[in-house]
């Protein structure tokens, strides 16, 4: 067993090396191209996308989707793992905390940038129509972002009481804001009481916003006629997406974190090994609700869905659909059955995987239907019979993927991605704490 | 009344706008207009009101001079609300289109439509390979229960009370969920910036045409749509598509009255509906369209002859550039 001095100087933030400085300016430049090519699109208006008249909404909207899916794993993770009090979340809950608060922060910025007129954001609550599911979106959005934000803040205070304590003498400036940010928190009895009174508040407050939050965004789709988009399935079919790409992301965020900050004590090959279940269970769920999507419609296709599912599976899509279905989907699950697939490096090409086919998944979900309206495409340049975006979209879309990146390994390096109180507490060292801090 | 948020530009339906304010205010106006309707009204009551004139200044009125007015057509009117008890229709009888593309030049024209997609499209079509080919103009449907209403977050798209669903292009956000919507795809938008020559009609005789004259000037990062022509509308006069087509083909008139015409006959709606048998464009949506359609039988002309002039890739002229 571990000391807790040991813990502390383990778990506590600390300085990136050479490679975190190269990956923040990556980061940077990346974000610095998109913002060009934003202010290049404001000025120029949307032409410089591919986007047209039929293929109406493309990759920023694909991408604002799966910012959505993904930020649905802090709902998740707690869900599953901070209710059900399971004793392997502990490494594990603030990073997902932090992809949540990341992801949908970005999902709030993405939809701006879609939107052709930003300069009249503020119509949204001026003029805001309550039918309208966009407005929908304009309020559960916020909503989430500040639920996300005080799930993270708050199971926090006693890390922050400890690092004030950690630094005051190395780093006083440091130590200072963490003292400010940990609210006086001295752990005492009432303390406490309040803090896991509140958690559990926020925990059953994100589980709920979060499945309203990927049922709005569903319904963004399927209140409209298209084929493919009105669906009935929608909702489930879209919660069970996020619930894929979130612990995807978690998997892959946790494997580099462990990696770079040493953590190899404190999430292990056992945690792995549970993530890889969690994993291979989500996968399943989508998996049916994938058949009930794609293939029990083609029964009873009408035209336009038999066209549809068409392109989808032997069409100009195919590609694309099989590498989403089998690569994203079913190759998880097969190699996640096995006990040597849920080790760490696996576990982390599993879950690139299927944070990749989840990005691309949105954009199938979007773009085909789009292209196959109820009547012909006619009268239009042949260009606007396909998409593909242009580099302003890609530009714009690399760079929000860039920010949530960044957002997330800033909060990485500023706080201790793996809670040092709770660790220290279920290593039985807390006893320790109370007489070292008197 | 709508027209109080701002802008001129607003007025995009209505020249005569200032007058009708200064009407609609108290719902009266100078009763110059309608002394043969008070004939033999008495010679003044002795008492006065005082009223606004359009520039302002205040004058002093005889209450007797005074009468209430209803709104009428081709006066003032909410542009919200719309025309009050009209309710527009179009009928468009697939048996005598030929593709002639007048409706759509002329639109195109009238509406400084500068774009890659024209707002009134043909379409060349064929249900299944042993039914007949037939050309099918389409504007907006103008529909009773519009999608594209319904899912608009900001209201700038809206449904009128006499029929015409139209936008707001100074209120729209741009995020082109009335696109997704409109199962009849014939919404447009303005990509990049429309490129329109606005010129101001200064000389008042209204023969020059501008955006405003024909609606509103398009706008970057904004919808467009087919408006039904509610500039030609409030005068009293047909839709350009209607009056273009050599063919007759496209018929325009009054639910409530129960009339269309195409400019050469008029006709009674119903009657034409239950003769020709009528019928809506993907009517199992129920998104109650306010256009029509004949069926393309008995035809005078080939379905080839309009070969001639389908254009699968260009709806809207360019100008040839020197
Ligand atoms: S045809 Fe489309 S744009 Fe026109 S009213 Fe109907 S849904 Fe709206
Ligand atoms: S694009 Fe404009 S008119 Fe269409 S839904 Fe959005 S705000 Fe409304
Ligand atoms: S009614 Fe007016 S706007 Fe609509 S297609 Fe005809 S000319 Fe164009």
């Amino acid at each position: 067993m571990k000391n807790h001095d040991v813990i502390v100087q383990d778990l506590a933030p600390r300085k990136f090396g050479r490679l975190g400085a190269v990956w923040i300016g990556l980061l940077l430049l990346l974000i610095i191209i998109g913002i060009i090519a934003y202010v290049d699109q404001l000025v120029k208006g949307q032409v410089v996308t591919n986007m047209r008249d039929y293929a109406l909404w493309g990759i920023y909207i694909s991408n604002f989707v799966f910012f959505v899916a993904t930020s649905f794993v802090g709902s998740v993770t707690v869900a599953i793992l901070r209710l059900t009090n399971n004793a392997w979340r502990t490494p594990l809950v603030r990073i997902a905390e932090i992809i949540t608060v990341a992801c949908i922060a970005m999902a709030g910025i993405t939809i701006m940038i879609d939107m052709a007129r930003p300069d009249r954001l503020l119509n949204l609550f001026i003029h805001a129509r309550l039918q309208s599911p966009i407005t929908w979106d304009v309020i559960i959005i916020p909503t989430f972002l500040v639920i996300s934000l005080l799930l993270l803040y708050f199971p926090l205070l006693p890390d922050f009481a400890i690092l004030q304590k950690y630094y005051s003498k190395t780093k006083p400036k440091l130590s200072k804001w963490y003292g400010k940010l940990s609210l006086k928190w001295t752990g005492n009895a009432a303390q406490k009481e309040i803090q896991t009174k509140s958690i559990r508040v926020i925990a059953v407050l994100i589980i709920l916003a979060g499945i309203l939050l990927q049922t709005i965004d569903a319904w963004l789709f399927s209140t409209t006629y298209r084929t493919g988009w009105d669906s009935t399935n929608f909702a489930p079919y879209f919660i069970s997406g996020a619930f894929v790409a979130g612990v995807g992301a978690l998997v892959t965020v946790i494997y580099v974190v462990r990696r770079a900050r040493k953590l190899e004590a404190y999430i292990t090959e056992y945690h792995f090994d549970k993530m890889g279940k969690l994993l291979a269970l989500a996968c399943l769920i989508y998996l049916y609700f994938n058949i009930n999507e794609y293939l029990i419609p083609a029964f009873t296709a009408k035209k336009g869905e038999e066209v549809h599912l068409a392109t989808l599976f032997t069409g100009h899509y195919a590609p694309l659909f099989w590498f989403v279905t089998i690569a994203g989907l079913v190759l998880p699950i097969i190699v996640l059955l096995f006990k040597k697939g849920r080790k760490p490096l696996p576990m982390f090409f599993i879950g690139m995987i299927v944070v990749i086919a989840s990005w691309w998944k949105r954009y199938i979900i979007i773009t085909p239907t789009l292209l196959e309206p109820f009547l012909p495409i006619q009268g239009v340049p042949e260009s606007w019979h396909s998409y593909f975006p242009s580099m302003h979209e890609w530009a714009i879309t690399v760079a929000t993927l860039a920010m949530a990146l960044l957002i997330i390994t800033l909060l990485v390096r500023y706080l201790p991605a793996v809670p040092i109180q709770r660790t220290a507490d279920e290593q039985n060292l807390s006893a320790t704490l109370q007489s070292s801090e008197s | 009344m709508e027209n109080n948020s701002k802008k001129s530009r607003r007025k995009f339906l209505d020249k005569g706008l200032k007058i009708g304010i200064a009407s609609a205010i108290g719902g009266v106006a100078l009763s110059k207009l309608s002394t043969s309707l008070k004939a033999n009204a008495e010679e003044g009551s002795g008492e006065t009101m005082e009223l606004m004139t359009t520039d302002g200044t205040i004058i002093q009125v005889d209450s007797s001079e005074v009468v209430e007015m209803g709104h009428r057509h081709g006066m003032d009117y909410n542009v919200r609300e719309g025309i009050p008890n009209r309710k527009f229709v179009m009928v468009v009888d697939l048996a005598k289109c030929k593709n002639a593309l007048k409706c759509q030049s002329a639109c195109n024209k009238a509406h400084y439509i500068t774009g890659d997609n024209a707002w009134m499209k043909v379409y060349k079509m064929q249900e299944s390979e042993d039914t007949a080919p037939y050309w099918m103009p389409t504007t907006c449907q103008h529909c009773d229960k519009p999608a594209c209403v319904t899912v608009c977050p900001v209201d700038a798209t809206f449904k009128r009370k006499d029929g015409l669903v139209l936008i707001d292009n100074d209120r729209c956000i741009g995020c082109r969920f009335c696109m997704a919507a409109c199962p009849y795809s014939t919404r447009v938008f303005n990509w990049g910036d429309p490129g329109q020559e606005v010129t101001l009609n200064l000389d008042m005789t209204g023969v020059e045409p501008t955006p405003e004259y024909a609606g509103m000037p398009s706008l970057k990062g904004t919808v467009d749509k087919c408006d039904f022509c509610p500039h030609m509308v409030k005068e009293g006069e047909l839709p350009h598509c209607v009056t273009a087509c050599p063919n007759g083909v496209f018929y325009f008139g009054d639910k409530y009255e129960d009339t269309v015409t195409n400019g050469e006959e008029t006709v009674r709606l119903s009657k034409l509906l239950e003769e020709k048998a009528g019928y809506r464009l993907l009517e199992s949506l129920g998104t109650e369209p306010s256009v029509y359609y004949l069926p393309p039988v008995d035809r005078l002309v080939d379905f080839e002859d309009g070969m001639e002039h389908f254009t699968e890739f260009q709806s809207v002229e360019k100008p040839v550039k020197e």
